[in-house]
């Protein structure tokens, strides 16, 4: 009765609406929006480049570094580097994360492991692995074992923590339920604790495969004859700067498509999230 | 088979969680378990069904489970424990694939486990697909795959809405009605334990003793007829004083924790 009386004391009254207040924070990414953004950078310095408001020394057109490209890829020399760099990459990286998983999965399960393997990462993995190059040249070699072992160190350590922060990740619920029905201990390794930890695991390969690249231009700076780093290095001390940026496009392309296939295994291996 | 709590205690560091506890659940008894927050119930189901070591005392089986059963002592989980990646049938198949039976005996206890709890038409779902209430029939339909002798349920409706619950409450009485399975039933729910146990085990406030043992006299079917209601519910009335000062102790206790 009250609500009718209030409702009949304000009905002769203007109304206005409920202002809406629950905009934004939801940001939803367009699907060509990056690329046309790309696609105006480019042509706008590709339009600065030709007009002469650049020096071409100091940055090349967009034209300059795909004739570069293209040139580099006609006389066989795109291959001669580009297949360097991933040798070192592939072996690295596989290395590094076979070890990598095989620690962090001890570590998460294992207390020994865990006490013993946390104070040695904690105390290495700061150290910027591309310092022990010449330690691991000492030790190794000049031929490809140092190059290959600095990868691999790098990708071994992130690997470790994204695998054994990733194994602390699994509900207990799970592992719990299955020793309830006596499950062995494999199977639940295989079964709860593998793919519960799995999405963490492909994480850590996202930033191990820019940490491999990292290493990798890194490592063939200080002393290859081939591979992208060398021949990046090269184009800049002879001031070659349409090669330099064609050797850098080549990089970005090789990280956007190693992110394309952790994309895709993502998709693959983690549908049910 | 039966299964005895047997003096049991338990401390977690320097708090007391369960003293002296000591019940029997008979072949094909259901018994539940209440008692104000706090007080140990989901601890004891856990000391109960081995995963976790009590302080002092041990839960212990009395004669053989039933030759078909694939493990005796089989848990419900209160937030159903489904692996997400796996889908319905994978997740009633999960317990059964380190055990010696062949594919074709695996399907065939996944089939009669999905059918009884009417999720036939939902073998290849993922648990993010489904409701609550269907969660938890995975959770049960896993469970009777493997033909425990006695279920642990820990509070196995707390997650779900009232309706839901109401229509998992119904299967669980249809599930044990023959007798051929006993139940350990943790609740704070009064009805749920009124309407579906032989016994209730009422335990006091931290640590958790025996209050006291109230034995439900109807059976389990009689107890759906209308007549049976206001008997139910003094039953319910008469636990509910038993606890409820230490509910409200407990209560508070939380809330300054």
């Amino acid at each position: 009765m009250l609500d009718r009386a209030a409702t009949d004391t304000a009905k002769n009254e203007a109304t206005r609406p409920v202002r809406f207040r629950g905009a934004g924070f939801e940001p939803a990414s367009s699907r060509y929006g990056g690329w046309i953004a790309l696609a105006l950078v480019i042509a706008i310095w590709q339009a600065a480049g030709s007009a002469g408001l650049v020096n071409a020394l100091f940055l090349p057109t967009p034209s300059a570094i795909v004739r570069a490209i293209y040139q580099l890829a006609v006389s066989g020399a795109l291959w001669q580097h580009v297949s360097a760099s991933l040798l070192r990459i592939g072996v690295g990286w596989l290395l590094g994360t076979a070890a990598g998983i095989a620690v962090g999965f001890a570590i998460g399960l294992s207390r020994l492991a865990r006490s013993v393997g946390i104070t040695f990462i904690s105390a290495l993995f700061p150290i910027p692995k591309i310092a022990l190059l010449p330690l691991l040249i000492l030790w190794l070699g000049i031929g490809e074992e140092p190059k290959i072992a600095t990868i691999a160190l790098g990708v071994f350590f992130s690997t470790a923590i994204s695998v054994y922060s990733g194994v602390d990740a699994v509900p207990r619920n799970l592992i719990r339920m299955a020793q309830s029905f006596n499950v062995p201990f494999a199977t639940i390794v295989r079964k709860v604790i593998w793919p519960g930890a799995l999405p963490a695991i492909l994480a850590g390969f996202r930033i191990t495969a820019s940490v491999a690249l990292l290493l990798v231009v890194s490592a063939e700076m200080i002393g290859a004859q081939y591979g992208i780093g060398a021949f990046v290095l090269q184009a800049g001390n002879l001031m070659q700067t349409d090669q330099l940026l064609a050797g850098v496009v080549i990089l970005s392309v090789f990280g956007l498509a190693v992110g394309k296939v952790i994309g895709w295994l993502e998709m693959r291996l983690l549908h049910w999230r | 088979m039966d299964l005895i709590a047997s003096h049991i205690t338990h401390r977690f560091g320097d708090l007391a969680v369960l003293d002296d506890v000591s019940f029997t659940v008979s072949a094909g008894e259901v018994v539940a378990i209440v008692g104000p927050s706090g007080c140990g119930k989901s601890t004891l189901l856990s000391i109960l069904g081995g995963l976790l070591q009590p302080t002092s005392g041990a839960p212990e089986l009395r004669g053989a489970p039933p030759a078909d059963s694939l493990n005796p002592l089989t848990f419900v989980f209160q937030d159903f424990a489904l692996l997400p990646w796996a889908t319905v049938e994978e997740n009633v198949e999960f317990p059964l694939l380190h055990t010696q039976l062949s594919a074709a005996q695996r399907r065939a206890l996944v089939e009669d486990a999905l059918r009884r709890t009417g999720l036939a038409d939902f073998r290849q779902t993922y648990p993010k697909q489904l409701s609550g209430g269907m969660r938890q029939r995975v959770g049960i339909s896993r469970a009777l795959a493997v033909k425990p002798a006695i279920l642990l349920m820990d509070e196995p409706l707390s997650a779900l809405d009232s309706q839901t619950r109401e229509l998992l409450l119904e299967d669980f009485i249809r599930l044990l009605a023959d007798g051929g399975m006993g139940a350990v039933y943790v609740t704070h729910n009064l009805e749920e334990a009124a309407r579906l146990a032989d016994r209730i085990v009422v335990l006091s406030r931290r640590p958790g003793r025996i209050r006291e043992v109230v034995t439900v006299p109807m059976t389990r079917a009689a107890r759906g007829e209308a007549a049976a209601r206001e008997k139910l519910l003094a039953l319910q009335n008469q636990i509910w004083s038993l606890i409820r000062n230490e509910a409200i102790d407990a209560e508070r206790e939380v809330q300054h924790a």
